[in-house]
């Protein structure tokens, strides 16, 4: 758990430069803000705002021009690549619009593959991977591949692998990008469960404003720079 | 990561393209097979030259009558032989000559009871059997005592032993070589194939004294053929080659710039040339078929490369979910190394099948030795290593966030 006082997520004057053709592309051009343990953020701006950018640092995929990260207190601008890939494998979930499971493993096996890169073995991997799966209201898909499912049940299985090695953050970039409406409530019902019941930190990247009325708070980004957070009342639960 | 679930990972990615992984493992089979078969060859043939020397006996020199040039024997058919029998005698006092045996060869039909067989007949001197190293089933060898007074008895190799007598015993039967009666006193142990392939065990010895008179009446007295002799030690073959030109330069009154009227040969360094031959020609087939293995590495190669490429997205989900940049290097070896041990797993069956239908077929020796085995085990696990690390390589580098985004 995070340090008493301390948030789970701290940003200073974060930075990322990419170099193209035609010069150095400013991604992110000096965002400060912290986010507190069990919080619910949905983070919205135009394409090419510099969102997807800031998501992929904080989920540790990427590592910042300048500027400093603090997660848990951690300053993960200075770990190495094994180090974050630990990071990302214990301590944070990813969910992404694509879902992004692997076609020719099964949901179980989807699942559980957050947890073999733990060194967990085989069948602990499983009972905990079929824990998630019934957490999830897919207890009985196990044995699927992602084709034998709807899109919104892909969602929930890759929601179970993000859950699997247990994290305390979640990262979701337009989870609902591919869904219905229908099932985009689903989806967005289980998340805010998730975070409610469980006090997993949600960030949730998306451009749909029903969608981040999910969250408690809204951060806008635009031209690589935070333009708007506020604080909201939880909308449609 | 845990190991067996690496393999596991790896046989996963194989098995859903099957066709694909085997004709990968094609060439690791073919060229398995080949290195295997191509070695069971080369060292049926070395283990058959081994023992047709070993059968041979050892440091040996054969005299021949008559010059040689180049281009070979210079002796005239129905020429006399130049060497005498007290040839024979003065080269075996030389000072590095252990036996020295005139030889004088033949061939004539041998009867006994209703049956009959031609073979060859050696007349020559109890040194012979010295010589050639060449010791008794049964029996014994005749004595000087014989030579000198030309007894009519013979010495048999296994195969007329077979032909003639079948199981009966043959020792005190008298035979008859060219029609004349010989008492058999002894059976010679079996020999086999000689370096030139022919079978040793096919003939009859008797003194040279009676094979003159009784059976090659037309050769002349005293004289032989050839001189079998062998050396103290290999290290004294020099010495006693020369020891015998010289001897034999003064015996036969050889004037300087003369053409000696007699050959003197290195049987043993012949044979070991011949062996040499055997063995470079084995050296030469597993190249050829190591080639094949390196072909067929280069197939893993590519197809890993391909495998990465296509799979670029799956490593982007595996690096985001906490794959660190050794896991799927990992990943992606164990699959190059598995396909290659597979495929090496399948080539030994096929050499080893191969090498027996050779055996049963061609009549060909083979030897699959556990040392062949192993080698093509271990190159098969080098070329997956090798062959695999560059692609490993190549997908532990990407970088997560594009790898994600690629189709």
């Amino acid at each position: 758990m995070a340090q008493p006082g301390k948030p789970l997520i701290e940003v200073v004057d974060l930075e990322k430069d990419y170099p193209t053709g035609a010069g150095v592309l400013q991604a992110l051009r000096g965002v400060s803000l912290s986010i507190a343990a069990g919080e619910f953020v949905a983070i919205m701006g135009a394409s090419g705002s510099g969102k997807s950018t800031f998501m992929n640092l904080l989920g540790c995929l990427d590592r910042p021009t300048r500027g400093s990260y603090h997660l848990d207190g951690q300053d993960v601008s200075r770990l190495s690549s094994d180090q974050l890939a630990a990071l990302r494998n214990r301590e944070i979930g990813f969910v992404f619009q694509g879902f992004n499971l692997l076609p020719k493993l099964t949901a179980l096996d989807n699942v559980a593959l957050p947890l073999v890169y733990a060194g967990v073995g085989r069948q602990a991997r499983r009972q905990q991977a079929q824990a998630m799966l019934d957490r999830v209201g897919l207890g009985d898909r196990s044995h699927h591949t992602p084709l034998q499912l709807s899109g919104g049940q892909q969602q929930r299985v890759a929601i179970a692998r993000a859950l699997a090695s247990r994290p305390r953050l979640i990262f979701a970039d337009e989870p609902t990008g591919n869904l219905d409406s229908e099932t985009s409530r689903q989806v967005m019902g289980l998340f805010s469960q998730l975070n409610r019941e469980e006090g997993i930190t949600l960030v949730l990247v998306t451009h749909e404003a029903d969608i981040a009325a999910y969250a408690r708070r809204r951060i806008c980004f635009q031209d690589g720079r935070v333009v708007e957070d506020v604080a909201q009342s939880e909308g449609a639960t | 990561m845990i190991f067996t679930s690496l393999f596991e990972t790896a046989w996963h990615a194989l098995a859903t393209h099957r066709l694909r992984s085997f004709l990968t493992m094609l060439g690791m089979v073919i060229g398995v097979a080949a290195v295997i078969l191509m070695l069971a060859i080369g060292q049926g043939a070395q283990a058959m030259v081994r023992s047709a020397i070993e059968s041979m006996g050892s440091n040996l020199f054969i005299i021949m009558s008559g010059a040689t040039t180049t281009g070979g024997a210079r002796v005239a058919i129905g020429s006399a032989p130049t060497l005498t029998f007290d040839d024979a005698d003065a080269i075996r006092d030389l000072q590095d000559i252990v036996a020295a045996s005139p030889v004088s060869p033949g061939s004539a039909q041998l009867i006994y009871g209703g049956v009959n067989w031609s073979t060859s007949v050696f007349g020559t001197t109890p040194d012979y059997a010295i010589v050639r190293d060449w010791p008794m089933e049964s029996g014994g060898f005749f004595s000087e005592a014989d030579v000198r007074s030309g007894a009519r008895v013979a010495v048999i190799g296994q195969v007329v032993a077979r032909e003639l007598f079948g199981d009966e015993d043959p020792i005190g039967k008298v035979i008859r070589i060219r029609q004349a009666p010989f008492e058999v006193i002894g059976v010679l142990a079996a020999k086999g194939q000689s370096l030139d392939g022919r079978d040793q065990d096919d003939l009859v010895i008797v003194p040279i004294s009676s094979a003159q008179q009784k059976i090659f009446s037309g050769s002349l007295r005293n004289r032989a053929r050839f001189i079998m002799a062998q050396a103290v030690s290999e290290k004294s073959m020099d010495a006693a080659e020369s020891a015998i030109n010289e001897l034999l330069r003064n015996r036969h009154r050889i004037g300087v710039g003369q053409e000696d009227d007699f050959t003197v040969r290195n049987l043993t360094a012949i044979a070991e040339a011949a062996a040499s031959t055997t063995r470079i020609m084995s050296l030469l087939l597993g190249a050829i078929a190591a080639i094949s293995l390196v072909v067929g590495g280069i197939g893993i190669m590519n197809i890993m490369l391909v495998s990465v490429t296509e799979r670029t997205r799956e490593i982007g989900i595996r690096m985001a979910i906490g794959a660190r940049r050794r896991d799927v290097l990992w990943q992606f070896l164990i699959e190059a190394l598995t396909l290659s041990l597979i495929g090496c797993g399948m080539g030994v069956v096929l050499g080893i099948g191969g090498a027996t239908l050779v055996e049963s077929f061609a009549g060909l020796p083979i030897a699959v030795t556990p040392a062949s085995l192993l080698m093509a085990v271990g190159v098969s696990f080098l070329i997956g290593v090798f062959f695999g690390f560059y692609p490993a390589r190549r997908a532990a580098g990407l970088d997560p966030i594009e790898a994600l985004r690629s189709q």
